[in-house]
């Protein structure tokens, strides 16, 4: 009985797979670094380097998959809390990231103008807008979703696919650039250390501490696991379930101005493509159900980044961009397979089979 | 829930909505941009002729939605169908023989998902979206360059592909005095058939109704005796197999094969599914309601096309802005069909 009682502490706790996947892409990029005779543990290196156009910096495979991955993970935030209160996935963020970058771009460059190197607004202004803009299309989704009750999916799809086209249309269909310093900050270094991860870290820091400290995180998984049970107990469903679609638009928001500020233009066309996937597999990855209810906001972290370590392995292992998609298919499916009720239900048997 | 006086219930007023909105749509393309030719027949032939390949998709999409699931990894299984075509054909392997392959290869990518799907329980968003990673990664491992297929390259696909059709009436006389017959090509056939092929399957097979079966609820489903599972795998395969169709009659259109091709189609098969009124919760939708779906979708990028003038963003503003309108009359509907219960 003790000794069940240990497994299933084991294997019930969220964090088990996401961290055992992470080790295992470690363990391949390890085993690679043996194969081609570097140093084994030249992954984990961490040195400081002097650049022309940064100072010192730190630099590392590591460092840069922390730095790569952190719009993924601030968008992993926004997704626990959409997937766990209302049992869907907010498809629209990529989209989202595209028009708040836009946005953005368009008030420090003025309308119409396609480069500068002189700020229209000041640089908060222009920011601060990007993500009320972020704000913005969370409500929307928010209402349909809350007060409308709509699919999540179908909600979100609408935004999919007009919010980038909206995006264009406010850059007047041009790239624009805004080669202003101040503006290369959110994307480029703080001191020794990238600011994008420094960004990430605020974000978790105080969404876990909202989360933690007040009652909001049991409220969104209570609505998550029964709607109706908790408007009874005395909850106002609507409202958080709405909540969780403006937290989510918001980091849309902030991942798309840091995503604009890494290439210092909004790109329209490109900018948080395909991303809203990478947020929604880090929730999968995290060990959530998509199903709703409880959620684990560390998981989905982890989640983002092993995503990201996924595809910087892959990269250094020489695979082209078109074409790392497919080991990054095969490695998803392989992880939420074992996670899976039947094979799990299976192997508790063949286990069960072994102790008799 | 059924109307038991024969009147008509709400998904069919929802059905006729969906008409009716595609003949305001179409009606005012034809007094705004008449003087351009909008009223001729061949303009609405070549909304068909455009989106053939995407009524197949929809059509597959649909009856996956209707049991409650949802396939993304149409669009990119439509670009690796292309990519196969085009490299296969220019290495010299018949039309046929490739055609073929490419529907052997929709079966059993089709299998692999339905079986994650259906028998391992994993979430048919996640199973689908890691399937477009793996096709659109696939195409490009196939070949990263754009390969164009010309009569040089395989004369019975370019000769499919150009066969016209012509109907014997509705001809006008174009700006040299030539008088132009109304034509369709060939993919309109099949996506024609298809779709009938479709909605008599979804209508008089016992495959058909326990789509809605499953759809409507899987555990009532199951313990009325049907194999929930097999059920699942088998509308994915059903979806891949269409899909694969509509990525021939799709090559058949465009004649090429990139890596970028057909983006975003799996978004606009569902939104023509959706404003067809097919529900994602399943149980509830029809393929002719996914057809005129498709039809207002080519609308209104034709009448953007006709304009002219319009940014390249307007079709997907305006779309979106129908989903919004539909969705929320949908949801009206459900609304009042709750409250009447």
């Amino acid at each position: 009985m003790k000794k069940k009682s240990s497994f299933g502490r084991l294997s019930g706790s969220n964090l088990l797979l996401p961290i055992v996947s992470l080790i295992l892409v470690m363990g391949v990029n390890v085993i690679f670094d043996i194969a081609s005779g570097n140093n084994p543990f030249s992954f984990f290196m961490i040195t400081l380097q002097n650049t022309t156009s940064n100072g010192v910096v730190l630099y590392g495979r590591i460092i840069d998959i922390l730095n790569r991955g952190s719009e993924a993970a601030i968008l992993a935030i926004g997704m626990t809390l959409v997937v766990s209160s209302s049992a869907g996935t907010d498809i629209s963020v990529g989209s989202v990231m595209s028009l708040c970058a836009s946005f953005c771009c368009m008030l420090l460059a003025g309308y119409g103008v396609s480069s500068t190197n002189e700020l229209a607004v000041p640089l908060f202004v222009g920011v601060l807008a990007g993500i009320l803009m972020g704000v913005l299309c969370g409500a929307f989704n928010g209402t349909l979703v809350a007060v409308f009750q709509i699919q999540p999916m179908v909600a979100t799809l609408i935004l999919y696919s007009a919010a980038r086209a909206i995006g264009l249309l406010l850059c007047n269909d041009l790239i624009v650039y805004v080669r202003n310093p101040s503006y290369a900050f959110f994307g480029g270094f703080l001191g020794p250390i990238p600011t994008p991860i420094i960004i990430t870290l605020i974000c978790v820091l105080v969404m876990s501490l909202l989360l933690r400290k007040t009652a909001l995180g049991l409220y969104i998984q209570s609505v998550g696991i029964n709607r109706r049970a908790s408007r009874i107990s005395g909850l106002n469903s609507t409202r958080i379930i709405f909540l969780t679609y403006v937290l989510c638009g918001m980091f849309a928001g902030i991942a798309g101005i840091v995503n604009s500020s890494r290439i210092t233009s909004a790109d329209s066309n490109n900018i948080g493509l395909y991303l809203e996937m990478d947020a929604i597999l880090a929730v999968a990855l995290g060990g959530n159900s998509l199903g709703g209810g409880r959620f684990n906001l560390a998981g989905s972290i982890i989640g983002a980044y092993t995503i990201q370590a996924i595809t910087t392995t892959l990269y250094a292992l020489g695979v082209s961009t078109t074409q790392a998609p497919v080991f990054k298919a095969i490695i998803v499916i392989l992880i939420v397979s074992i996670q899976s009720e039947p094979v799990k239900a299976f192997m508790k048997k063949r286990r069960a089979v072994r102790a008799v | 829930m059924k109307n038991k006086k024969g009147g008509i219930n709400s998904n069919t007023i929802l059905l006729l909505i969906t008409i009716g909105l595609f003949v305001v749509l179409y009606a005012g393309g034809c007094i705004a941009y008449g003087y351009k030719g909008f009223t001729h027949l061949q303009t609405f032939l070549n909304i068909l002729i455009t989106n053939a390949g995407l009524i197949c998709v929809s059509c597959g999409l649909t009856l996956v939605m209707l049991t409650a699931g949802i396939d993304i990894s149409v669009g990119a299984l439509v670009a690796m169908d292309c990519m196969m075509l085009a490299v296969g054909m220019r290495s010299g392997i018949g039309a046929i023989p490739m055609m073929l392959l490419v529907l052997a290869v929709g079966v059993g990518f089709g299998c692999l998902q339905g079986f994650l799907i259906g028998y391992l329980q994993i979430q048919p968003f996640i199973v689908s979206m890691a399937g477009m990673f793996f096709c659109r990664g696939m195409t490009a491992v196939i070949s990263t360059e754009q390969v164009s297929i010309t009569q040089e390259i395989n004369k019975l696909f370019y000769d499919l592909a150009n066969m016209k059709i012509v109907f014997p009436f509705g001809g006008y006389a174009n700006k040299k005095g030539m008088i132009m017959q109304p034509y369709i090509r060939i993919t309109v056939v099949i996506a024609l058939i298809v779709l009938v092929a479709v909605f008599l399957m979804l209508r008089y097979t016992r495959f058909g109704r326990s789509l809605y079966a499953v759809g409507g609820n899987a555990t009532s489903a199951a313990m009325m005796g049907l194999n929930v599972k097999a059920i699942k795998m088998k509308v994915h395969v059903l979806c891949s197999v269409l899909t694969s169709i509509g990525g021939i009659c799709y090559c058949l259109n465009t004649m090429a094969g990139s890596v970028s091709q057909a983006t975003g189609l799996e978004m606009d098969a569902i939104s023509s599914a959706v404003i067809g009124g097919t529900l994602l919760t399943g149980g509830v939708g029809n393929v002719f309601g996914t057809f005129f779906g498709v039809l207002i979708n080519g609308t209104i990028s034709s009448i953007v096309k006709t304009n002219g003038k319009l940014a390249s963003s307007w079709p997907n503003i305006l779309t979106a802005i129908l989903l919004f309108v539909f969705i929320v009359i949908q949801s009206i509907f459900a609304a009042v069909r709750k409250r009447g219960k």
